[in-house]
């Protein structure tokens, strides 16, 4: 039954309704998956019975006539959510252990809707990295490799768990968080489809927080489709978190194969960059074609303040991290190393429990707050945001979606990059701008470069208007026609 | 701008991070290099731009002052790590 775990979510979701197999087989065949394939680090914690309960439970459910829109799919969840009595830690050691009472929004409405849990997803620590490497249970290690080559390579971060999970087949989808890129660029690296809607359609509530501003949950999966049919379950109001929508959520699926004719789409000319390889600048013009031939519009369009959406991302999201993450002080959950007094208990416990990398962007977070810092860096940071805000607002005065590369390379190698932040965080340097502005972008493959690494294009929407990114995203897909899947090594 | 370590040892002191002091001159170095890189920001002319401190345009909701949960001390404090009764141990505060 090993090739259950092959099928698209779609696929899946409809041989459960035609009762072509049991959600039990189904969730056997990827517990099995996952099971053997743990060299790649992908999920940090396994959690097998509680996955085939669900899935009994929701056999039981479908015999009873009582099936949800994912009954039966077997998922695997970013280790940011809170689940229930299952570790979440954020794949930090501050928080080795904990074990939530209570169980997040976007989780819940999963389960609400039928869905099963594999376990969780290894990722960047607290969502702070763009290859993994920050995660306190080692880097997840990307299911693909350039041809030739047994090299280790980085399935992006931080939900790299989430992407390499999804493109090696150990789940049929899986949840994802964006703060900066961290949904779209591990998709582009691993071959697969992710989407970070609009800031508010999904509820943080019950996602350990980054950077409030800027943090959104989102699906990831094989498929335009299959992250339309997550997206709409995870979605929706949540009156547990004030910045949550309070908006109807729309019937995403339904998007997926609508005419794009007549869309205009706008090119940013200041997406191109130097030092970007002449594949991904070949691969993005294929894209404007594909959707011209599909019978877009192409338009080009201005994004002045684009060179600036990283600096000004590196004061907010540190000085918001800062805040957030002075929570974790040892008294009340996760690790305490006792000091000579309380004082020195905070700071033995937090330096113990912190990586390097959380550690640098609470300390620059904290001098960009700091007496008579304030206002010349975050400050001038919340104004420069303003003025990325503006530049799409323009843009959008004359465009309804623009098509962007989503990252500057394709997969490199673990260690790279990994002594150089300031080239690390340059991962982002497309997609940050989504994340400042609060607009929908999307991921899709759309090619491979000339070592067979799998190469991504960026959709970016208006506020709320992610179903033009899923027709878009369909069309793209349907002329892309990417077929390929990493070969099996582990 | 460039900051030296006694400003790192400050800055740690105000986050609650240990740093031992070997550790004050590289981390001067590293968080050096993201300040200068940052600083191109001052390119961008914001004479009376607005800061943006919401990423969507929508005033935050009002709810009922009401109490919505609580009234469970043994699942608030089931990660804690030490308890007596329903009570977190911390180290002392008072001498």
């Amino acid at each position: 039954m090993s090739d259950l775990t092959s099928l698209t979510l779609k696929a899946a979701l409809d041989g459960l309704a035609s009762k072509s197999f049991s959600s039990a087989e189904l969730t056997k065949a990827h517990v099995e998956a996952v099971a053997a394939a743990r060299a790649l680090n992908a999920y940090v914690a396994e959690t097998p019975e509680k996955a085939l309960e669900m899935a009994c439970a929701s056999d039981e459910r479908r015999a009873h006539g009582e099936a949800g829109p994912l009954d039966g799919a077997p998922l695997g969840i970013k280790d940011l959510f809170c689940t229930e009595g299952v570790a979440s830690t954020a794949a930090s050691k501050i928080l080795g252990g904990f074990k939530p009472t209570y169980e997040s929004t976007v989780t819940a409405n999963l389960w609400r809707d039928g869905a099963v849990m594999l376990g969780k997803l290894n990722m960047d620590e607290f969502a702070m990295g763009s290859s993994n490497e920050t995660s306190a249970y080692g880097p997840v290690v990307n299911p693909w490799r350039k041809e030739g080559s047994n090299a280790d390579l980085t399935p992006g971060g931080s939900s790299g768990g989430s992407a390499a999970a999804v493109a090696a087949q150990l789940c049929l989808g899986a949840t994802a968080t964006d703060t900066g890129g961290s949904i779209r660029q591990p998709a582009a690296f691993t071959g697969t489809v992710g989407i970070k809607p609009t800031y508010g359609r999904c509820s943080r509530w019950g996602v350990v927080a980054f950077a409030s501003s800027l943090d959104q949950a989102g699906p990831m999966a094989r498929t335009v489709e299959d992250t339309a049919i997550l997206l709409k379950s995870m979605a929706g109001h949540d009156p547990k978190d004030s910045t949550s929508l309070p908006v109807e959520v729309p019937d995403f699926p339904s998007f997926v194969g609508k005419s794009v004719k007549g869309l205009r789409i706008g090119v940013p000319k200041e997406y191109r960059v130097e030092g970007m390889p002449a594949e991904i600048e070949a691969l993005w013009q294929t894209g404007v074609e594909w959707l011209r031939e599909a019978g877009c519009e192409i338009v080009e369009v201005s994004l002045p303040h684009t060179k600036y959406a990283l600096p000004a991302y590196y004061i907010i999201a540190p000085a918001e991290a800062s805040s957030n993450l002075a929570r974790y002080d040892g008294m009340r959950y996760g690790l305490r190393v006792n000091g000579s007094n309380l004082t020195d208990t905070y700071e033995q416990t937090r330096a113990e429990g912190f990586g390097a990398e959380v550690k640098r962007r609470i300390l620059i977070g904290t001098y960009v707050l700091s007496a008579g810092y304030y206002d010349a860096y975050y400050l001038k940071a919340l104004k420069v945001r303003r003025r990325i805000a503006e530049d799409f607002d323009q843009a959008f005065e004359k465009v309804d979606a623009l098509l962007t590369p989503t990252a500057p390379s394709a997969a490199f190698a673990l260690g790279d990059k990994s002594d150089d932040p300031v080239a690390m965080y340059l991962n982002d340097i497309f997609t940050v701008t989504t994340n400042l502005a609060g607009l929908p972008g999307m991921s899709l493959p759309a090619g491979l470069d000339a070592s067979g690494l799998p190469l991504g294009l960026q959709l970016i929407g208006r506020p709320l208007d992610e179903g033009t990114l899923f027709s878009l995203g369909g069309a793209i897909e349907k002329a892309a026609d990417f077929r390929g899947r990493p070969q099996k090594w582990w | 701008m460039s900051i030296d370590a006694a400003t790192v040892r400050k800055v740690a002191r105000l986050a609650r991070l240990a740093e031992p002091e070997e550790r004050l001159e590289p981390l001067a170095k590293e968080v050096s290099a993201i300040l200068t890189w940052i600083e191109q920001l001052n390119e961008v002319d914001t004479d009376g731009v607005e800061p943006m401190t919401s990423a969507v345009k929508v005033a935050l909701p009002m709810r009922e002052d009401v109490v919505t949960d609580g009234g469970d001390p043994k699942r608030v404090l089931s990660n804690a790590p030490k308890v007596v009764g329903n009570f977190y141990v911390v180290p002392k505060v008072v001498e």
